[in-house]
């Protein structure tokens, strides 16, 4: 008889229950499956009903996000060998409102991502014609935010953050490690304007360095990493802001 | 944005962290394991010694400082935001005051005695 | 459509190991604290003349006062170590592209832990 394994797979169905609830499903075990196909295979095989986000298989959509034994995993790249023999417990990720099964809120995250202005900030008066081409870079240049560019937005981070979970105001790993991708690129400008919601208190202030953000990240982004430093980089500035006021505003 | 003023705490939680990780270990050790063991001597701590090096000198009155109220600060810092992860964020105004206010009692208390002595 | 928020338990740092090691990290400041106060008492204690002071330096033979300079000590030691280990996240520094090496950054701290360990114990005992 062929080896088997079981999953137990947090439900909920809005249209039919208030509390959520889990259903176990056995699935086959294969050496080569990720928890993703074992789920694809429930939904095809065994209940068609059952919701979850997935894309690229591959590790790069960041859709697919769930929590294994609740730590924060992507179910394409958590394999089943490494759980095997014993159950599975399957939640949506922590920290968010659930929608239906697997399947969580992100509009928080998409809110928040937007708020850190993710994207070149040039002062006005320096912007560069077009004709005049590219602002270049050097590979040092370059060292210095590469790691925070790699995110996938998978959202793993928050959901390793009992401070997100606490309080979801706290703006969180992904958004401020994202900040400081660009805050550290040579041809940003807007660190001041970014530093309005990542200096502010819920932004960097209310992070206690738990640092499981950092250990669940696919991409070793580390973005309690960018937090920390940011924290430094802002006291910096509030001591600047005090000892030399005139200087303030350039 | 109204201006966070967090950093002066932070400032002082990782200056007293670093003092706190650097001196803490060593002098637990003296006073814990060396002193009462006799393994430093006949009472190397004596009166006259400790008291007319702290009472003369003014760097060890600095040092001593340094040494005892910035960690006050750091624990302040760390043990507020403890007690709001394990839930009591609905107070967090109160655990402040009676963090830093803690903290900002040693630092009077030591002035003081330092004043008597 | 209603969406389900679920409830976090303020135990929440009891479900994972990380947590729970995470929540030790942050409770080694009560020691770190308790024994800036058993500082503040010594230095007090001068202040209240010879045989104040005599009387305390006797008291830290006793078998109680080991004991919680050794459970201190267990705790220090532990916000020591994560306190060094964490000073890499802090201190990213680069030289040219390369960055260096995250146990150079840590290393360097636990040298001069050591340095300034050795001169405290000459300074305090004069040995
Ligand atoms: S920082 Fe890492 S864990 Fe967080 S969203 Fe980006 S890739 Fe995912
Ligand atoms: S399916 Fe794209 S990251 Fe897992």
């Amino acid at each position: 008889m062929a080896e088997t394994m079981k999953l137990e797979i947090f439900r909920y169905r809005p249209e039919k229950e208030k509390e959520p609830s889990f259903q176990t499903y056995k699935v086959p075990f294969r050496e080569d499956w990720v928890v993703l196909d074992a789920i694809n295979h429930i939904k095809d095989e065994i209940d068609g009903t059952l919701s979850y986000r997935w894309s690229c298989q591959m590790g790069v959509c960041g859709s697919c996000g769930i929590m294994i034994n609740n730590v924060p995993k992507l179910s394409c790249a958590a394999f089943l060998k490494d759980y095997y023999p014993d159950k599975i417990r399957i939640e949506p990720l922590t920290g968010f409102p659930v929608e239906r099964d697997l399947i969580f809120e992100m509009d928080d995250f998409m809110t928040k991502l937007t708020e850190i202005q993710p994207y070149i900030i040039r002062k006005e008066s320096e912007e560069k014609p077009l004709e005049e081409g590219e602002y270049l870079q050097s590979p040092a240049e370059l060292a210095h935010y590469k790691q925070y560019s790699m995110c996938i937005n998978c959202m793993l981070c928050y959901a390793a953050c009992p401070v997100y979970a606490l309080d979801s105001t706290f703006i969180g790993p992904a958004a401020i490690a994202l900040g400081q991708r660009y805050n550290m690129d040579s041809r940003d400008q807007g660190r001041d304007a970014r530093q309005e919601v990542i200096a502010s208190h819920d932004g960097i202030w209310e992070c206690t360095f738990v640092g499981e953000c950092s250990v669940v990240c696919p991409k070793d982004v580390d973005p309690a990493a960018a937090i920390q430093r940011a924290k430094v980089s802002s006291t910096v500035d509030w001591f600047k802001d005090i000892l030399i006021p005139w200087g303030k505003k350039k | 944005m109204a201006k966070s003023n967090e950093p002066i705490w932070w400032s002082l939680f990782s200056a007293g962290g670093m003092v706190a990780a650097m001196v803490l270990p060593v002098l637990i050790v003296i006073t814990g394991i060396l002193v009462p063991f006799g393994l430093a001597g006949e009472d190397p701590l004596n009166f006259e010694r400790i008291h007319s090096a702290v009472s003369q000198k003014d760097s060890v009155k600095l040092v001593l400082f340094i040494v005892i109220t910035l960690p006050f600060f750091h624990w302040a810092h760390r043990f507020r935001f403890t007690l709001v992860d394990v839930g009591l964020k609905s107070v967090s105004t109160l655990i402040s005051v009676l963090c830093y206010g803690g903290a900002i009692a040693g630092t009077i208390i030591l002035v003081v005695i330092f004043w008597n002595i | 459509m209603s969406v389900y928020h679920r409830p976090v338990s303020n135990i929440w740092w009891l479900k994972r190991k990380p947590y729970i090691l995470f929540m030790i990290r942050e409770l080694t400041s009560v020691f770190v604290a308790g024994y800036c106060i058993f500082l503040l008492v010594l230095v007090y204690k001068l202040t209240q003349g010879a045989d104040a002071y005599g009387n305390f330096m006797v008291a830290l033979k006793l078998p109680s006062s080991v004991a919680l300079h050794l459970i201190s000590l267990a705790f220090v030691l532990y916000h020591t170590i994560t306190w060094f280990n964490l000073t890499p996240k802090i201190l990213v520094l680069y030289r040219g592209e390369e960055r260096i090496h995250q146990g150079l950054v840590a290393g360097t701290f636990y040298a001069v832990w050591a340095v300034i360990s050795f001169m405290v114990v000459w300074l305090v005992l004069g040995v």
